[in-house]
C-alpha cells in the first residue's frame, strides 16, 4: 500500500496540519492574540461548511440552498445539549464538547435524510427552492421557540468553550471532515454519486441505488454543516436563529462556487480566503477606507448605509463574473486561451492534452459542463401552458 | 372555465400509480419470456400483447417503422415504465414491477437509442460504476472512508477487471479519457462495455448501430457475436438497419403500431407481406 | 357576527394579499416558461419598485402629482432593471447548465439586495403619505389599499391574459415557451420574446411592489424577498409555466396566509406553513394544479 502513496492527494491534510501545528504552537506561547483565534474558529467553520455543502453541489449536482439551516439546528441543538450537560457532572470540557458534536451531527443529518427525500423526486431549481423553504421553516421553528426551551426571539444562551483551545479542535475536526468526505468522494461511492450527477437515468439502468446514494449525500453533507453549527455555538455566547439565514446558505455557496465546484481542495482556499478578507476586508472599510476622501465624499453625497456592506457587492459581483466566465458558452474560445493549466504546462514547457486526464491524479473533480435541460426537468415538470391556443401560433407568429 | 375546473378535478384525482400485478414465478426454458406485455398512456395503447420468446444464447431483434414501440418495449423491460397489463419473467422469474436498478442487478443491462454515459467521468471509471455491484466488489461505505484494507483490494480488482473489458471493445488505450471525449462509435461502445460490467443475463442494445459508418457496423456485428460467444450472453436489440439485422439476429420480432405483425425466423419474418407493406406504406 | 368579520376579513385582505402574490408569480412563470431560468432576482425588483416610490413621494411634490409620477417612475425603473439584468446576467449564460444559470441568479439578487442596503442603509424608509384610509363595510374595517390592489390585479389578469391569447406577440410567447427552436424555425425572434417576457415581468413587480407599499409603507433591502420566494411558491401551486395557475397559486396562497395570521396561536408559523404547503405540493404534484406533464424521453 505505501509504494503506492499518492503525496498529491494528501497534501490537503498535509498542509492544514501544519498551519495547525504552526498556530497551536504560537497560541501557547502567547504568539497570537485574541482576534486571531477567533478568526481561525471562524475559518474552521467556513472550511467544515463549504466542503459539506461541496458534496451537495459539486458531486451531486443538485444546489441547496438551506445549508445554513442545518448548521442551525447543529448550533441550536448542540448548544442546548453543552448547556444542559453542563449543569450535570460532565461539565463544560471535552466530554461535554464530543456529546455535543455527536448529538448535533446526527440531528442535523435526520434533517439531512428529510430533506433527501424530496431530492428523489425534483431535480434543479424546484430542489434548490425546497432547501431554501427548509432553511426557512428551520429558522421560524427556532424563532418562536419558548424561553426555557431554545430561547425564543433572545436567542439559546451557550457555554463559551475554552477560547485558547477551541481553534485548536475546531481544526481537528476539520481534518476529520476532509477524511470522511474524501475518503467517500474516492471510493467506489463516490463514483457512484457522481455517476448519478452525470446521468440519472444511466445510472438507474446500470444498477446504482440512486435513492440510497442521494439520501446518504444529502445526510452527511448536513451532519457536517451540523457540526460546524456546534462548533459555532462553542465560540459564541449565545446562538441567535438571525446568524443562520438565507444570505449565509449563499455565503456558504459563494465559497464553493468561488473554490470551482466538486473541487474539495478549491472549497477549502476559498473558504479560507473568504473568510479571511470577509474579517479583514471589514476593519479596512471601516477604519482605513473610511478616512479617505472617497469615503467621505461617497457617504456625505451617495450612501446611507454602513460602508461594510461594499463588501457583499464584491461578493455578489464576484460571484457573478465568476460564473459566467465559467459557464457561457460564448465565451469558450476566450477560456480556452486562458486555461490555467495549459498556461502553467507552457511555463514548465510541457504537453498539456486537456482531453487526456492522468487517471492517478483520481480526477474526481470534474464538473458537469452541460445538462441537458430535459435532464433537470427530469421529474414530471411542466414547462408550458400558457394559455388556451397554445397550439395556434397562426401565421408566421409573433415576428412582424 | 370548464378547463379550469376540469384541471383542478383531475389535480386531485391523480394517484401515483402502483402496480398492482402479483409476481408469481414460472417455468420457462426461455432467458426472456413476455406475456401479454402492455402499456397504455391515457387513452393511448403505446404497446400490447408482446409475447416474447428468447431462447439462451439468441441475439434477437425486434424492428418496426418509427414510432411502433420499441423503445416502450426496452423501456417496460428495464423498469422504466410499469406496464399495465402483463408480466415479463426472467428465466421463469417475474420481474414486473420491480425498480430499474432492482431489475439491472437480477440480470438486464441495456444501452440507450441517445447515448448516455457518465459524460465527466473517465472511461475507466464508467465501467467501474457498472461493476460496482458485483458481490465479488462488495464494500461498505464505512469500509471506504476508514480505508481499510478490503477498499483497496476491491478498488484494485475492479480497475483490472475493467481494463479486461475496455479492452475487448478497443477502448484500453483511451480509458483515461473523458467518456464525452470519445468519438461517437466509440462511445456507443463503451455504452455496451458498461452494461456488460454489470453482469447481466439478457443484454438490450437499443440501436447500437445508429449514426455508424459501415466499417464500424461490420465492426460492431463482430463484438456482438464475440460477447455473445466469450460471455455466454443473450442479446436483445432494436435496429433499422435492415442489412443488420438480417445479417445478426437468429429471431425477430416485427413491431407496428404497438401490436406484433410477425414474429420468428428472420428471413421468414422480413418476407411476410405484411411487415413489408408496413415498411414501405401501403 | 364575528364569523362574518372574520370571513369578510379573510376575503378582502386575502384577495388583496393573493392578488400581489399573483402579480410577483406571473412574473416568476413567464420568465420560467420562456426562458427557462428561475430568476431569482424578480423579488429585488420589488423592493427596487418599492424605494423609487417612497423616494418619490417624499419629496416636496403634491401627493396628487407625486403618487402617479412614482407609479410612472417605478414601472420605468423596473423594466430597464430587468431587461438590463436579462442582457447582462442572463443571455450570456444562454445554453449553459442550468444550475449556473442558478447561481447567477441569486448572485444578481444579492447585488440588488447589497446595493440598495449601501444606498439606504439598513434602517426601514418609511412614509406617511402613502396611508390611504379605511371604511367600514358591515362593520368591518377595510382599507382602501386593500380595493385599490383588487382593482390592479382583476385589470392585470384580464389584460394579460387577453394579450398571450389575442396579439401576435402573446401568442409567440406561447410557442415559445412550448418550443424553443420549433419557435425560432417560424421565424419568432426569440430574443424579443425574452426581452418582452423580462419587460412585462418586471413591469408587473412595480406595480406589484406600489400594492404592497400602500398596504405597508415602509421598506428594507430584503423588501422583495419573502414575498418574492412565497410568490414562487404560488407560481409552483398553480402549475408553473401557466398564467392561469400563477394567479390560482398566488390568491389561493394570500388567503392561506390570511387565515393564518388571524389565528394566534399559528400566526407565528405562517411562513413555515407556507413553505410546507410548497413542499408538499412538489411532493404530491410538482406540475401544480394547471401545469402540464413533461415527461423525459428515455
Amino acid at each position: 500500500m505505501f509504494k503506492k502513496f499518492k503525496i498529491n492527494h494528501y497534501i490537503n491534510y498535509f498542509v492544514i496540519a501544519v498551519a495547525l501545528i504552526v498556530f497551536a504552537i504560537l497560541s501557547f506561547t502567547g504568539g497570537i492574540d485574541n482576534s486571531t483565534t477567533l478568526l481561525l474558529e471562524r475559518i474552521a467553520i467556513s472550511i467544515i461548511l463549504a466542503v459539506s455543502l461541496s458534496l451537495v453541489v459539486g458531486f451531486l449536482g443538485e444546489l441547496s440552498l438551506g445549508h445554513a439551516g442545518f448548521m442551525c439546528i447543529g448550533a441550536y441543538i448542540g448548544g442546548k445539549v453543552s448547556a444542559l450537560l453542563a449543569q450535570t457532572g460532565i461539565g463544560d470540557g471535552i466530554g461535554n464538547l464530543i456529546i455535543s458534536l455527536i448529538v448535533g451531527a446526527v440531528a442535523a443529518a435526520a434533517c439531512g435524510v428529510v430533506v433527501g427525500i424530496p431530492a428523489l423526486r425534483l431535480r434543479g431549481d424546484y430542489l434548490a427552492i425546497v432547501t431554501l423553504a427548509f432553511g426557512e421553516i428551520v429558522k421560524t421553528l427556532f424563532q418562536n421557540s419558548s424561553d426555557n426551551s431554545f430561547g425564543g426571539l433572545s436567542g439559546l444562551s451557550t457555554p463559551r468553550y475554552n477560547k485558547t483551545t477551541l481553534f485548536i479542535i475546531a481544526f481537528v475536526v476539520v481534518l476529520l471532515t476532509l477524511a470522511v468526505i474524501q475518503n467517500f468522494i474516492r471510493s467506489k461511492h463516490g463514483r457512484a454519486v457522481t455517476a448519478v450527477r452525470d446521468n440519472e437515468i444511466a445510472a438507474r439502468a446500470t444498477g446504482i441505488n440512486v435513492t440510497k446514494y442521494k439520501i446518504m449525500v444529502f445526510a452527511l453533507s448536513a451532519a457536517f454543516a451540523g457540526i460546524a453549527g456546534v462548533i459555532y455555538s462553542f465560540s459564541q455566547n449565545k446562538v441567535m436563529y438571525t446568524h443562520f439565514d438565507y444570505n449565509y446558505s449563499i455565503e456558504i455557496l459563494v465559497m464553493v462556487v468561488l473554490g470551482g465546484m466538486g473541487s474539495i481542495n478549491g472549497s477549502i482556499i476559498s473558504a479560507t480566503l473568504l473568510t479571511f478578507f470577509d474579517e479583514k476586508l471589514r476593519l479596512w472599510i471601516s477604519q482605513d477606507f473610511s478616512k479617505t476622501q472617497l469615503a467621505q465624499f461617497l457617504t456625505t453625497y451617495v450612501i446611507k448605509g454602513d460602508l461594510a456592506v461594499f463588501k457583499d457587492i464584491i461578493y455578489a459581483l464576484v460571484l457573478i463574473l465568476i460564473v459566467i466566465y465559467n459557464n457561457s458558452p460564448s465565451l469558450k474560445g476566450l477560456r480556452e486561451k486562458l486555461n490555467l493549466k495549459k498556461l502553467l504546462s507552457k511555463l514548465f514547457k510541457r504537453k498539456h492534452d486537456p482531453s487526456k486526464v492522468k487517471d492517478d491524479e483520481a480526477r474526481w473533480d470534474v464538473v458537469p459542463t452541460k445538462i441537458e435541460m430535459d435532464e433537470v426537468l427530469s421529474t414530471d415538470v411542466v414547462i408550458d401552458d400558457m394559455g388556451d391556443n397554445s397550439a395556434d401560433i397562426g401565421e408566421r407568429g409573433g415576428n412582424k | 372555465m370548464a378547463k379550469f375546473v376540469e384541471k383542478i378535478k383531475t389535480f386531485f384525482n391523480t394517484k401515483i400509480r402502483k402496480s398492482t400485478h402479483k409476481r408469481e414465478n414460472i417455468e420457462s426454458d426461455y432467458v426472456l419470456e413476455t406475456r401479454e406485455l402492455g402499456i397504455t398512456f391515457g387513452g393511448l395503447k403505446a404497446v400490447q400483447n408482446v409475447n416474447l420468446k428468447i431462447k439462451k444464447n439468441q441475439i434477437y431483434g425486434l424492428i418496426g417503422p418509427n414510432g411502433a414501440g420499441k423503445t416502450t418495449v426496452f423501456n417496460l423491460l428495464t423498469g422504466v415504465y410499469q406496464p399495465t397489463t402483463g408480466a415479463f419473467y426472467l428465466n421463469g422469474e417475474d420481474l414486473t414491477g420491480l425498480s430499474q436498478e432492482k431489475i439491472n442487478q437480477k440480470g438486464f443491462a441495456r444501452t440507450f437509442q441517445n447515448i448516455r454515459l457518465f459524460n465527466n467521468m473517465t472511461v475507466v471509471r464508467n465501467v467501474m460504476v457498472g461493476l460496482s455491484n458485483q458481490p465479488e466488489y462488495n464494500c461498505t461505505e464505512i469500509e471506504s472512508v476508514l480505508r481499510l484494507p478490503r477498499h483497496f483490494k476491491v478498488e484494485k480488482t475492479m480497475r483490472k477487471r475493467a481494463k479486461e473489458l475496455l479492452r475487448i471493445f478497443d477502448l484500453e488505450d483511451e480509458r483515461n479519457n473523458l467518456a464525452c471525449n470519445l468519438p461517437y462509435g466509440k462511445q456507443r461502445k463503451l455504452e455496451i462495455a458498461r452494461a456488460l460490467a454489470t453482469n447481466p443475463k439478457l443484454l438490450l442494445l437499443d440501436e447500437p448501430a445508429a449514426g455508424m459508418n459501415p466499417n464500424e457496423t461490420e465492426d460492431l456485428v463482430k463484438t456482438i457475436k464475440y460477447i455473445r460467444d466469450n460471455f455466454d450472453m443473450t442479446i436483445l436489440l432494436i435496429e433499422h438497419d435492415m442489412k443488420f439485422v438480417s445479417g445478426l439476429c437468429d429471431e425477430i420480432t416485427v413491431l407496428n403500431f404497438g401490436t406484433v405483425l410477425a414474429e420468428g425466423n428472420t428471413k421468414e419474418a422480413l418476407n411476410n407481406p405484411e411487415v413489408i407493406k408496413a415498411y414501405i406504406g401501403g | 357576527m364575528e364569523v362574518l368579520e372574520f370571513i369578510l376579513s379573510v376575503i378582502v385582505n386575502g384577495l388583496s394579499q393573493g392578488g400581489i402574490y399573483a402579480m410577483i408569480a406571473i412574473g416568476y412563470t413567464m420568465v420560467y416558461g420562456i426562458a427557462k431560468l428561475l430568476n431569482f432576482a424578480h423579488g429585488d425588483i420589488i423592493m427596487v419598485a418599492a424605494y423609487t416610490i417612497i423616494v418619490t413621494v417624499n419629496t416636496s411634490m403634491p401627493i396628487g402629482v407625486s403618487l402617479p409620477l412614482s407609479i410612472l417612475l417605478s414601472i420605468v425603473i423596473c423594466v430597464l432593471l430587468g431587461v438590463a439584468i436579462e442582457k447582462v446576467a442572463y443571455k450570456p449564460l444562454r445554453g449553459a447548465s442550468p444550475l449556473a444559470v442558478l447561481i447567477t441568479a441569486i448572485g444578481v439578487s444579492y447585488l440588488l439586495q447589497s446595493i440598495a442596503q449601501i444606498i439606504f442603509g439598513t434602517a426601514p424608509k418609511m412614509t406617511a403619505k402613502l396611508d390611504l384610509g379605511a371604511f367600514k363595510l358591515f362593520g368591518v374595517p377595510v382599507k382602501f389599499s386593500a380595493i385599490i390592489t383588487l382593482v390592479i390585479t382583476v385589470l392585470v389578469m384580464v389584460g394579460l391574459t387577453m394579450f398571450v391569447k389575442k396579439s401576435r406577440t402573446g401568442r409567440a410567447m406561447v410557442a415559445v415557451s412550448e418550443d424553443r427552436g420549433a419557435a425560432q424555425l417560424m421565424g419568432i425572434n426569440v430574443n424579443k420574446i425574452i426581452t418582452i417576457t423580462f419587460i412585462i415581468g418586471s413591469a408587473l413587480a412595480a406595480l406589484a411592489g406600489f400594492c404592497s407599499i400602500i398596504e405597508a409603507p415602509s421598506v428594507t433591502s430584503t423588501f422583495g424577498s419573502m414575498p418574492g420566494i412565497k410568490a414562487f411558491t404560488a407560481a409552483v401551486i398553480g402549475g408553473i409555466g401557466s398564467i392561469p395557475g400563477a394567479m390560482l397559486g398566488g390568491i389561493m396562497l394570500g388567503i392561506v396566509e390570511c387565515i393564518a395570521n388571524k389565528i394566534p396561536v399559528i400566526a407565528p408559523y405562517t411562513d413555515a406553513i407556507e413553505f410546507s404547503i410548497l413542499i408538499i405540493i412538489l411532493l404530491v404534484k410538482p406540475t401544480g394544479f394547471l401545469g402540464k406533464k413533461r415527461r423525459e424521453k428515455v
